[in-house]
């Protein structure tokens, strides 16, 4: 039963490869998305491409359905696959702050890689910085580790704070994407930009 | 020189990526992540240029507790394997050339001012929210964990709230 390195105890070089070709496997999938262009990325605030949403959650409900399947199968044991925890003041202000680097710089840190490798110096620009900011993160960690380490709800899951079923949780995910997906769709007629969207 | 290829549907895009996703959590019990490893890249440089300042911090301290370089890990090695991956896809659809793409109507110099603004923000929330888009919001969300869904909506709503305010450097 799956996770494999946990099956089959695999050393830390395995893992390291498997890290690799994972890596190797996502980069591949932001550049062919057309991730690796900011002025594509940023028309998801601006209605004019719409391409982040139909990408991200097309992937969020894969993996989300890709995993129940596995699971039921019993083939991965989902308790040893990570699940991040909850702690709403940092995740929520944490959010907001990438939020507005993501219309500042036009790229978050995936895309941001992705777009570095083919070439783009204002992607690799936005890596420096974000590179700055992490720096800047951890000389000001004593500041902030009160706020960051408070509130900790742990690996808490949606479905189960809302009593639903992973399953049904899934479904009404589904069916909000769908709604998502038709909304992108009208957004990219009503505020096409051809004159930006030719270039991309 | 290949021939500059349209980018792939944004549907089967997203079920490609989803599969790599998928893979991650079945090979290596993990989710995708990218600001970890720009974070770990930064820590390294930091010890190289002063092991003093690194021991005697709370952050960094931990880093090094178990004498490995902090380069020897996994989201590191998925963020050099992101660039591979990333060049294969541009080489073989002819996208990979030097370019600062930024909109007509602004200077290469505010798009680079912009740029480098933009990353110093976005990883410094993401260390706020123990992730990224990928590390966080994608990944959270493929396990359902509530952190997964707030951190998405976080993003994405700060996003439009701002998205005026920066209208000018786009549309």
């Amino acid at each position: 039963m799956g996770p494999i390195v946990y099956m089959m105890g695999a050393g830390p070089g395995i893992q390291l490869l498997i890290a690799f070709l994972i890596g190797i496997g996502f980069g591949f999938a932001l550049e062919q998305a057309g991730f690796s262009s900011s002025r594509k990325l940023a028309g998801m605030f601006y209605g004019y491409d719409a391409t982040v949403l139909k990408v991200f959650f097309t992937a969020a409900i894969v993996a989300m359905i890709g995993s129940r399947i596995l699971s039921s199968l019993g083939l991965l044991d989902m308790s040893l696959v990570f699940h991040n925890y909850y702690y709403p003041g940092p995740a929520i202000v944490g959010g907001i702050i990438m939020g507005a680097g993501f219309v500042m710089g036009g790229f978050c840190p995936g895309t941001g890689i992705s777009a570095a490798a083919i070439g783009k110096i204002d992607a690799i620009i936005f890596l420096f910085g974000g590179g700055v900011g992490a720096f800047i993160y951890a000389e000001t960690y004593p500041l902030i580790q009160t706020f960051q380490n408070q509130g900790n709800r742990g690996a808490v899951k949606l479905s189960e704070s809302l009593g639903l079923s992973d399953s049904l949780f899934i479904l009404i995910v589904v069916v909000i994407a769908v709604v998502l997906f038709w909304l992108a769709e009208k957004a990219e007629k009503i505020f096409a930009r051809p004159d930006i969207t030719r270039e991309l | 020189m290949v021939k500059r290829k349209p980018y792939m549907n944004p549907y089967l895009a997203g079920v490609l990526l989803g599969l790599v996703l998928l893979s991650a959590m079945y090979l290596s019990g993990r989710g995708l992540g990218a600001s970890g490893g720009i974070k770990y890249c930064v820590v390294s440089i930091v010890g190289a240029g002063s092991q003093d300042h690194v021991q005697n911090s709370p952050y960094y301290s931990k880093y090094f507790e178990e004498g490995e370089s902090p380069m020897k890990n996994w989201l590191v090695l998925e963020i050099l394997g992101m660039l591979v991956g990333g060049f294969i896809s541009g080489a073989i659809s002819g996208r990979i050339t030097w370019k600062i793409e930024r909109s007509p109507w602004i200077s290469r110099r505010r798009r680079m001012i912009m740029a480098f603004l933009g990353g110093v923000f976005f990883v410094y929330g993401a260390q706020l929210a123990r992730g990224c888009t990928s590390g966080a919001a994608l990944s959270g969300m493929a396990v359902l964990t509530t952190a997964g869904f707030v951190t998405m909506i976080a993003i994405f709503g700060s996003g439009y709230l701002f998205a005026w305010f920066f209208r000018k450097n786009w549309i």
